[in-house]
């Protein structure tokens, strides 16, 4: 309260103890002389005004805090208040603002030997040097080296020279198949119809090559190529998560209720579409990707978990030149 | 003795209503199910001139044990009957009366053991675990937010016109090319979690304004750089001119 007061107070003072306006010095004006302009003036200062108004309002809308629609009312006020500003602002730059323009000639050259000193200066420096080609080609040589040094770090970001890694999945003959849980799938678990995330048991589920998209299909559907036979088990097939053109994850599994009449068993990749036949080992239908999904070859063991029988018949991930000639590892 | 009439009565009524839904059935679903709804993959004749559509032979599932939740959902949904063989079921205007609709119910859950409408309990749920339940299982066709999407060779719709009950239904059919979830990939109580996230994603917590479809930050900049800022580069256009010379 005592603060108030004194606030009040010193605001007081301020306004009545103020001197008087100095008068205007009659020195001679640098800038152009211009009319004063009331009418622009008043716009100005009125237009800051509602700018104010608007910023209170804003202030009360935000404290009340029970107004409805109050986010639209909270927006309405501040844009108007900027707004009001902005227009301020335009009005007197354009009409109260005093603006000149000037045109100055170029000064003309004051030294016009100078430049053809300069040149031969450069030209006959040199003249101490009697294999210029071989210097030339020396600085040439240093200049490149540094270069290439300071890029040579940058190989470290690969794939050019450490692309092993790339290869290395964690899936070996043996490894069980779990789920986000890290609860081992039994065969039973996978049903027809439906579809499941899958990782190597024990592994970064993070690494593109731990995850694997699982589905069953009927035996009698298969069409798996000679090379991928017995990859599946009982009709249960694994392919891996990441899709073989972006690496994005597969998270669309379409498959047709009433087979006569309905597109194809099919997994889709949502970011651009690119469409995996998983009857047929993975091969594209539809979209971008330029090669099939890599599959997980799959075995049940005696107590009904499903096992990996091996690693997948391809490199994972998005695709680069030379891609379907490796093949993955196990990682060390 | 009148007890025996009463009973008697009850059952006559009971098979009249059987019989009711067996001629709504002849009359709008033979056609591809089949007589007794035994399914039909018989060749097709064409489409073509209406004289003609008599003699179309559709084909259509085995409707046995398909029971009353899926009865229910494909009638209530307008997603049957199909306007001709070969398209996606889509939502659509009800062609079917609500006592025709319970009729058929009734006719094709006798057809065979099957399930029954499910009666799910969204308020049970909980809408962080439906929204994680909803992200793995659903969200890849759907979009976390239910708004639909697209998938080689079919649509999946946006959810905002489902009822609960047809939520429950549609994730235990699979309809058209949707995976089937059993109640060991999904349990019922989940399901009341991914239906409570249903319906807080159809009436999300909006402050306001445009919501845009509720898709995210990306529809939003697009919004603001192609509207707001074209409108900024007219204004500072306008303030840059010339007023004198």
């Amino acid at each position: 309260m005592a603060r108030a007061k004194d606030l009040l107070l010193s605001g007081l003072v301020l306004v009545a103890g103020r001197g008087r306006r100095a008068p205007r010095s009659k020195a001679e004006r640098v800038v152009p002389d211009y009319d004063a302009n009331p009418g622009a003036e008043t716009w100005a200062i009125v237009l800051l005004l509602l700018s104010s108004l608007c910023c209170a309002g804003f202030i009360v809308v935000y404290a009340v805090d029970r107004i409805p629609h109050q986010t639209q009312f909270l927006g309405l006020s501040l844009g108007l208040a900027l707004v009001f500003f902005a227009a301020a602002l335009i009005v007197t730059a354009l009409r109260l603002v005093v603006t000149e323009e000037l045109v100055e000639e170029y000064p003309p050259q004051l030294h016009a030997g100078e430049v053809d000193l300069i040149a031969s200066t450069v030209e006959e420096s040199g003249s101490r040097l009697t294999r210029r080609r071989l210097f030339k080609l020396a600085l040439l040589g240093a200049g490149g080296g540094l270069v290439t040094a300071a890029l040579t770090p940058a190989a470290s970001f690969g794939p050019i020279l450490r692309i092993k890694d790339y290869f290395g999945t964690p899936w070996t003959r043996g490894r069980r198949l779990v789920d986000e849980n890290n609860r081992p799938y039994k065969a039973s678990d996978i049903e027809e119809k439906d579809f499941y995330t899958a990782f190597a048991e024990g592994a970064d589920k993070e690494e593109a090559g731990a995850s694997v998209v699982l589905v069953r299909l009927p035996t009698s559907s298969l069409e798996l190529p000679a090379d991928l036979q017995g990859y599946d088990a009982n009709g249960i097939v694994a392919y891996s998560k990441i899709c073989t053109h972006a690496g994005c994850a597969i998270s669309m599994y379409r498959v047709p209720t009433f087979a006569a009449d309905e597109p194809k068993p099919a997994l889709v990749c949502p970011c651009h579409y690119s469409t995996f036949d998983p009857a047929s080992g993975g091969t594209v239908q539809f979209g971008p990707a330029g090669r099939p999904l890599p599959m997980l070859p799959l075995e049940i063991d005696a107590r009904g978990f499903l096992r990996a029988k091996g690693n997948f018949n391809g490199a994972v991930g998005p695709s680069w030149w030379g891609v379907r000639n490796r093949k993955p590892s196990p990682e060390s | 003795m009148r007890w025996l009439v009463v009973i008697a009565a009850l059952t006559l009524a009971g098979s009249a209503a059987a019989a009711d839904g067996k001629q709504v059935f002849g009359r709008y679903c033979a056609s591809c199910h089949g007589p007794n709804g035994a399914g039909s993959t018989g060749q097709r004749y064409g489409g073509g001139a209406a004289r003609n559509q008599s003699l179309q032979t559709g084909m259509g599932p085995s409707l046995h044990g398909v029971g009353a939740l899926a009865a229910d959902f494909y009638l209530r949904t307008g997603y049957m009957p199909l306007k001709r063989n070969g398209i996606q079921p889509r939502r659509s205007r009800l062609l079917l009366g609500n006592a025709q609709i319970d009729a058929l119910v009734r006719y094709v859950s006798s057809l065979g053991k099957g399930p029954a409408i499910p009666h799910p309990h969204p308020e049970r749920g909980n809408v962080s675990e439906g929204m994680v339940l909803f992200r793995s299982h659903c969200a890849g066709c759907h979009q976390i937010v239910a708004e639909g999407g697209y998938v080689t060779n079919a649509v999946p719709p946006a959810l905002g016109d489902a009822t609960p009950t047809q939520v429950a239904e549609a994730v235990r059919i699979g309809p058209y090319v949707m995976p089937k979830f059993s109640t060991k990939a999904i349990s019922d109580e989940q399901l009341d979690s991914i239906i409570r996230y249903v319906e807080y994603a159809n009436h999300p917590d909006n402050r306001g304004g445009w919501s845009l479809g509720n898709i995210g930050p990306v529809p939003e900049g697009l919004v603001s750089w192609f509207i707001a800022g074209s409108a900024l580069l007219g204004v500072c256009i306008v303030i840059g001119k010339r007023l004198h010379g």
